[in-house]
């Protein structure tokens, strides 16, 4: 069986196996998006290489590209989805 | 603000003497080609792991034995520091006589600035991604996007996904797919079927390509069938295709479409470096471009496959520490690959029928919202770019500039400072080298 970490995708825990990264942690969680376009059109993961931007979510307090980063046991990550 | 206190403030100046920008196949290959020299080499890359794209990994991720091995050497190469999860920001103050130019490079914890004596440009390529009514939805990706993805970790059992657009890199997503358990319903590719069979009676010229097209071939895969549609509230739920003169609608999970590959020339472009005839950065026999101390490898010099990357980045490797001989060497193995390069073009064309994919309310420009018919209305990339905002916003034009040039033939002009977002300390640190000594 594979390892596990659990994170907090705006404040709801999600375990996902070891070494995933946040965008697919994101996408892979059902309705999981990452932000709201100027539009306010909701957004989800799209390029998976640090092309595209749309992953840019909040990880421990700083802007960060979700598919570049690794998830972390206890990571908070605030999408913009919620933002007002 | 204490720059001594500051945690990320750590700016400062570090020097090598080979840079290497990119960790995909070229890149590892030319930090390998030049580390018997005993050159400190450093191989930077934005991802959390070596390997590019083809090579990514992961917990979806299966990676070949040749990508094991090139990450064993790299690891016991003691003159290689490799720096995952490091971007380039921006270039950083002109060069001293006889080096490379150095770049400012920010990672999670801080920003310097790299001096080299030779730098070596593996950039790699992005997908061309199409504009079509309903691509923003959440569950639309690129059709490498959702390779990415599933490498990364992306759960997709019992999934239906549908993916379109054109190239070989279609079929490789759909493998990965269903070796992740999903159920691939469709492949269209936009291709004709004479240009595929034209492309398949040239493989035999690389019997390891032939092989690995067979093993890729599926039943679900159609060819002159492109996207027109993805439908969904709030996530997709189906995607009309182009079957002939008519259509077919498919109710799917997920829909990933990509039309080929574009060069990442960013960085060459912004440190003066020419393009060449195959829309990547200009090269010469030994892979030096047009400026002094840059060379440039793989991908970036025009899109040819794991292949080519390597042969060229071993190239780069063995010329940045001037070892022409070792370079030259390579010339052969460089030309049977830039030959099935050469092929890949002819026979992937995208159809002009592509250019009307998108609606008047078709956002072109995901980052700022820009839609078709506002980018109808102007004259060109710079035009579009003062009155919308079009390609101004964190993508920087990556994704939409591509986009606009093949919808209205702009030519997006490369950006003239900042290469990616970056945090304050970093540019702060910047031209104040000398406190960190």
């Amino acid at each position: 069986m594979t390892a596990t970490v659990t994170l907090y995708i705006d404040g709801q825990a999600l375990a996902v196996p070891a070494g995933a990264s946040v965008a697919a942690a994101l996408a892979g969680a059902p309705g999981g998006c990452t932000r709201l376009s100027v539009g306010g059109e909701r957004r989800a993961p799209f390029c998976g290489m640090g092309i595209c931007h749309e992953c840019r979510v909040t990880i421990d307090g700083r802007r960060q590209l979700a598919c570049q980063t690794v998830c972390l046991g206890g990571m908070r990550v605030t999408t913009g989805v919620h933002a007002a | 603000m204490n720059r001594a206190t500051h945690p990320h403030c750590t700016a400062g100046v570090r020097r090598c003497d080979v840079l290497i920008i990119g960790a995909g196949p070229a890149g590892m290959a030319a930090a390998l080609a030049a580390a018997p020299s005993g050159a400190a080499i450093v191989l930077v890359d934005d991802n959390p792991a070596p390997g590019g794209q083809i090579w990514r990994d992961g917990p979806g991720a299966h990676l070949p034995p040749l990508a094991r091995a090139q990450r064993e050497r790299l690891a016991g190469a003691a003159n290689v520091r490799v720096l995952c999860g490091t971007r380039v920001v921006s270039l950083a103050d002109a060069p001293a006589a006889g080096t490379a130019p150095a770049l400012l490079l920010e990672d999670g914890a801080s920003g310097w600035t790299q001096h080299c004596a030779s730098l070596i440009l593996c950039t790699g390529a992005r997908e061309l991604l199409l504009p079509f009514p309903g691509w923003t939805l959440p569950g639309v990706t690129g059709a490498g996007g959702l390779q990415a993805l599933i490498k990364a970790g992306m759960p997709v059992r019992g999934q239906r996904i549908v993916i379109a657009g054109s190239g070989p890199l279609l079929l490789a997503a759909a493998h990965t797919a269903r070796q992740a358990g999903a159920q691939v319903l469709r492949v269209a590719e936009q291709a004709r079927w004479r240009q595929l069979a034209g492309f398949g009676l040239q493989l035999p010229r690389w019997p390891a390509k032939a092989a690995q097209a067979l093993a890729l071939l599926q039943p679900g895969l159609r060819a002159a069938s492109h996207v027109l549609e993805a439908q969904g509230a709030g996530q997709v739920q189906s995607v009309r295709l182009s079957r002939g003169a008519g259509h077919e609608v498919l109710a799917c999970d997920r829909l990933a479409c990509g039309f080929g590959l574009v060069p990442h020339t960013h960085l060459g472009q912004m440190l003066g470096c020419a393009l060449g005839a195959r829309q990547g950065l200009a090269v010469d026999a030994l892979q030096a471009t047009t400026v002094p101390g840059v060379w440039a490898a793989g991908e970036c010099t025009g899109f040819g496959g794991s292949e080519k990357a390597l042969a060229e980045g071993a190239m780069a490797g063995h010329a940045a520490v001037g070892d022409a001989a070792a370079a030259q060497a390579l010339a052969g193995e460089r030309a049977r690959w830039q030959g099935f390069a050469d092929a890949l073009h002819r026979h992937f064309a995208l159809s002009p029928q592509l250019r009307h994919l998108p609606r008047p309310d078709t956002l072109v420009c995901r980052c700022e919202d820009v839609s078709h018919a506002a980018l109808q209305a102007r004259s060109g990339w710079i035009d579009a770019k003062l009155h919308t905002r079009c390609g101004m916003g964190p993508c920087q034009g990556r994704v939409c500039g591509a986009a606009a040039q093949f919808l209205y033939g702009w030519t997006p002009a490369p950006g003239r400072h900042l290469l990616a977002p970056a945090r304050i300390a970093t540019l702060a640190g910047y031209g104040n080298d000398e406190s960190t000594a």
